[in-house]
């Protein structure tokens, strides 16, 4: 789709931003500084120029976001951890195309841990 | 992308791939499916009988509050003629379960069921943070297992209920099988794929209708719902969810999901090459009588109520202890030989190879124990005092020192 960009170095402030809302749930909210609900603006294309993607948001939220150093309950080999659910507005992710899902301007995406305990 | 079309209505937009089959349904026909389902476990295993108080063991986490949630609709819907009491136990451990108690406040005014909350304090003396100051962190999951295993029971008692239902979800009991089969425990594999447990002397009989539902189910089930529940960590086992055996089912799904009812069923398989006698014999409070619904305790004895069957230490340490115990019993698996199909043969073959740890193999057969009463509580034990009165008098002893 966007074969567009420029894949010359331009400056990083131009790079269009995207407004998103993520939500973390089922214990996940602990490792984002206790809140629910984030709305961020996200780069709308990563590095190489190519669209943000989940993949590319998840490390986002790594290296922005997460306050807490335990990445590993969140993040392990660089996928999702096995156990956390995907929802992308409201749809489980598995029927959007999980990781390679291109993420959309007002999109809401939301991490949902079965892991936790009651 | 064009929305994905419910397979079901064929209408609305499909929210959930279903881990169990890879139907894709929209939220409507996914609750409906999800409540059939539990409906079907509940009507073919004979669960209920009309009329019958049922007291939900109820924590505020996700898996008891979509099993009250789940009751009280077919209650409603099928008139199971059920009387439906949320009994929640608390531990007495500051910044965790007092939080997760006011979910279940909640959830007892959202599903207007009576709710019953019993202490730690007032059935032993001891609340946990009381036994952590004790004894430190290490271990501190043995004592709190045991005590919440009997405290359901007390608790039910109290209320004059024979029937305590717990949210143990699919991944729950396929973990507890995988664990059972990597010990070569073949009394608790039997027991652990039982819907029902309890001898008929316990008075009080257990069972978990959310056995074959998906744990992403039962999170997609209560996230659909806009249901009310707590999820947090137990402050005196932090991370205890990274487990081995919760991992390995957890990747396991991620590389086929139908692995976790597929573990379920091939336990139930199992379970049923165990003979039946000693199947309702059970390792900790096993009965002599027969004819009983499978016996015995709970799979997450010694483990910590908050990880709802998940593993930990001390219950690994527990089962050793008793693996010894056990050492002295007959073997029997001589016995699994004679009786089996000559068809079944193979896999009982399979079933022998299947102890990992070196030993003699007669430590690994199925216990039969003689169930009798604790002596200074009258609470059911296979011993002459039961394992919670144990603890109790090594914390009754330390407790001077201590405060000193």
């Amino acid at each position: 789709m966007g074969d567009t960009t420029a894949s010359t170095p331009t400056m990083t402030a131009e790079v269009e931003m995207i407004p998103i809302t993520v939500d973390f749930s089922g214990g996940l909210e602990m490792l984002f500084s206790n809140q629910r609900r984030h709305s961020l603006e996200i780069p709308a294309t990563d590095k190489d120029g190519k669209p943000c993607n989940i993949a590319s948001l998840i490390g986002y939220l790594c290296e922005n976001t997460m306050k807490d150093p335990r990445r590993e309950l969140f993040v392990l080999d660089d996928h999702i951890r096995p156990g956390i659910l995907v929802l992308i507005n409201d749809a489980d992710w598995e029927l959007e195309g999980e990781e390679a899902y291109e993420i959309q301007r007002g999109d809401n995406i939301l991490f949902v841990s079965t892991l936790h305990g009651g | 992308m064009a929305p994905i079309l419910c397979t079901n209505c064929k209408t609305e937009r499909a929210l959930i791939k279903r881990p169990k089959n890879h139907k894709k349904l929209c939220r409507s026909c996914f609750l409906t499916v999800f409540e059939d389902e539990v409906h079907h476990t509940i009507t073919s295993s004979g669960l209920f009988y009309p009329g019958e108080k049922v007291a939900i063991g109820a924590s505020g986490g996700k898996d008891s509050t979509v099993l009250a949630s789940v009751l009280k609709t077919l209650n409603e819907r099928h008139n199971y003629g059920l009387d439906l009491v949320l009994l929640s136990i608390d531990e007495g451990i500051k910044g965790y379960r007092d939080d997760s108690l006011e979910t279940v406040k909640r959830n007892a005014v959202q599903y207007d069921m009576p709710l019953k909350v019993v202490g730690y304090d007032e059935l032993y003396g001891w609340t946990m943070d009381q036994v952590v100051e004790t004894i430190g962190k290490k271990g501190n999951c043995t004592y709190c297992g045991v005590f919440r295993r009997q405290a359901l029971d007390r608790g039910a008692k109290m209320l004059g209920i024979k029937h305590v239902v717990t949210g143990h979800n699919a991944d729950d009991v396929a973990e507890t099988i995988l664990m059972n089969l990597l010990r070569g425990d073949l009394a608790r594999l039997s027991r652990s794929t039982s819907i029902v447990t309890g001898d008929s002397r316990s008075e009080v009989k257990r069972s978990k209708p959310l056995k074959y539902s998906y744990e992403k189910e039962i999170v997609l089930y209560a996230h659909h719902k806009k249901l009310d529940y707590f999820s947090t960590e137990c402050i005196y086992s932090p991370e205890a969810f990274r487990g081995s055996a919760r991992s390995l089912i957890k990747n396991l799904e991620k590389v086929r999901p139908s692995a976790i009812l597929d573990i379920v069923r091939s336990g139930e398989d199992m379970a049923r090459l165990v003979p039946v006698e000693n199947s309702s014999s059970c390792a900790c409070k096993g009965t002599g009588r027969s004819a009983t619904p499978v016996a015995g305790d709970d799979e997450n004895i010694g483990g910590c109520g908050s990880q709802n069957g998940r593993s930990s230490g001390g219950e690994m340490a527990a089962m050793e202890q008793e693996l010894k115990d056990n050492e002295a019993h007959k073997e029997l698996e001589i016995d699994v030989a004679n009786t089996m199909p000559a068809t079944k043969a193979e896999l009982k073959e399979k079933l022998l190879e299947l102890p990992i740890r070196s030993g003699p193999r007669n430590s690994k057969a199925v216990s039969r124990q003689v169930l009798g009463t604790c002596e200074r509580c009258g609470y059911m034990s296979s011993q002459a005092i039961c394992q919670a009165c144990m603890l109790l008098e090594g914390l009754n002893k330390n407790r001077p020192q201590i405060q000193i």
